[in-house]
């Protein structure tokens, strides 16, 4: 057994790493695409249902990672809707887990952030002669920074949750084994060291993305007021 | 030409109206009114911010829209250089020569300097002049202004107000919302006094002033609340 320094020098720890941040980056990816236009769409436009989307959209920031997993799971599986994908233990089928359990929070959130936004300029934009989607967009770029900070929310929760990439991934080593199914395993096998270095190297890396939005953001509040 | 601008029964809910009246080219027009008494939504209502519920808002040409500027009593920003605010109102409006157009328009309220500083970092005096040069920008036949200075401390004020007669005298026709009696004498022509909705009394600024016709019109300007 490694001791805990060192352990952090081992290939594979690395590869646990790099596997994560793959697939926490590719799910932040697609659920921004989704997700922020999404929140754009319920906080510019007026539509039957909208309050209830709204609210559901909050109430699903709270979805509990193992049962977007179960949901995952039943999906891929092999008498499952899309199982003749054949994607179940794989590193896609973590990537889709997480995108369902961050979308609502992107979502949500960019909502907020634009519906507080567009109450400022809405009627300025208008009176200026810009038409609504126009107008949207100008919004949306004026409020780039805080948006960012919305992403990286998302970004926080993916790479921290274990349920739902353990139930779709299955934690098979070298293939679907990623920083937090790795903790849970290697802590319950007493391989604490390597647990530990894990552990350092996750609350690492949500730092270090945490002060790079931060010292980005306050940049542009100084640049752009 | 867009004006004449005809108001025809114009109603917002039970807040503002029946309107009826016209409102011609040349003359600046000061709504004048208590809090509450429903200038803003006048203003925006003719501007096309707000659409009626009962009446119309007749102007004398097509696409009066593009005619016609607004600013409001706390001025709308982007985030970015002051000359790329007025820059994104004029490419809106489709202008030729957006550029030097633009900085024509920070000269004539005395931004030059400040071009390319962030909007946002203004003082409140500066961004509501930067508001006005963002509307002198499209060179509008009709200037709306909503409380323009009410946030606004007496030299910035007093800088608001020569732009808006620098608007004047280009032959923009000048339509402020205030509560302000000092700014209306200094500014308007014509006052159209207007009351829980209603306009109660029209009038040329001097006869409004020395002798109002309407009860309400007199306490009004001696300062007395309406109902007291």
């Amino acid at each position: 057994m490694q001791e805990f320094p060192a352990v952090l020098l081992d290939a594979r720890l690395w590869d646990i790493v790099v596997l994560s941040l793959e697939v926490s980056l590719a799910a932040v990816g697609l659920a921004s695409v989704v997700g922020l236009p999404l929140g754009a769409a319920v906080a510019v436009w007026r539509f039957p249902g909208r309050r209830t989307l709204i609210v559901l959209l909050n109430a699903l920031m709270g979805l509990p990672p193992v049962v977007v997993g179960l949901a995952v799971y039943l999906l891929l599986s092999r008498a499952g809707p899309l199982g003749s994908l054949g994607l179940l233990f794989t590193p896609p089928a973590m990537v889709l887990a997480q995108t369902v359990l961050i979308v609502p929070i992107i979502a949500a959130l960019a909502r907020q952030a634009v519906e507080d936004a567009w109450l400022e300029y809405e009627e300025q934009l208008r009176s200026l002669g810009a038409r609504e989607l126009h107008a949207a967009l100008t919004v949306l770029w004026d409020i780039r920074f805080s948006l960012l900070t919305v992403v990286l929310a998302g970004l926080g929760r993916a790479s921290a949750e274990v349920g739902a990439v353990m139930i779709v991934g299955g934690n098979i080593d070298g293939v679907t084994r990623v920083m937090t199914t790795a903790i849970a395993l290697e802590t319950s096998k007493g391989d604490l060291p390597l647990a530990l270095g894990l552990g350092v190297v996750l609350i690492g890396v949500v730092v270090a993305l945490n002060a790079a939005a931060f010292l980005l953001k306050d940049a542009a509040q100084r640049r752009y007021g | 030409m867009i004006l004449p601008l005809r108001l025809d029964a114009v109603r917002f809910r039970d807040i503002v109206g029946p309107l009826s009246f016209d409102l011609e080219a040349g003359d600046s027009t000061i709504v004048l009114g208590a809090n509450g008494a429903g200038k803003s939504l006048l203003l925006r209502l003719m501007h096309g911010l707000i659409q009626p519920t009962g009446g119309a808002v007749r102007w004398s040409a097509a696409h009066a829209e593009r005619h016609q500027a607004m600013v409001f009593q706390k001025p709308v920003m982007l985030r970015r250089s002051a000359l790329d605010n007025v820059l994104y109102a004029l490419e809106l409006a489709g202008a030729p020569q957006a550029r030097s157009q633009s900085l024509a328009a920070l000269d004539e309220v005395g931004l030059r300097a400040l071009a390319h500083r962030p909007a946002r970092v203004l003082s409140g005096g500066e961004q509501q002049r930067l508001a006005l040069a963002r509307a002198w920008a499209l060179h509008p036949e009709v200037l709306f202004l909503d409380e323009p200075t009410a946030s606004l401390d007496p030299s910035a004020t007093r800088e608001i107000e020569a732009i808006i007669n620098a608007f004047d005298a280009s032959g923009t026709k000048i339509i402020m919302a205030t509560h302000n009696l000092g700014q209306a004498r200094r500014l308007g022509d014509e006052v159209i006094y207007l009351h829980q909705g209603r306009v109660l009394e029209r009038a040329p600024v001097d006869r409004f002033f020395s002798q109002p016709a309407a009860p309400e019109a007199a306490a009004f300007i001696k300062g007395q609340l309406p109902w007291a």
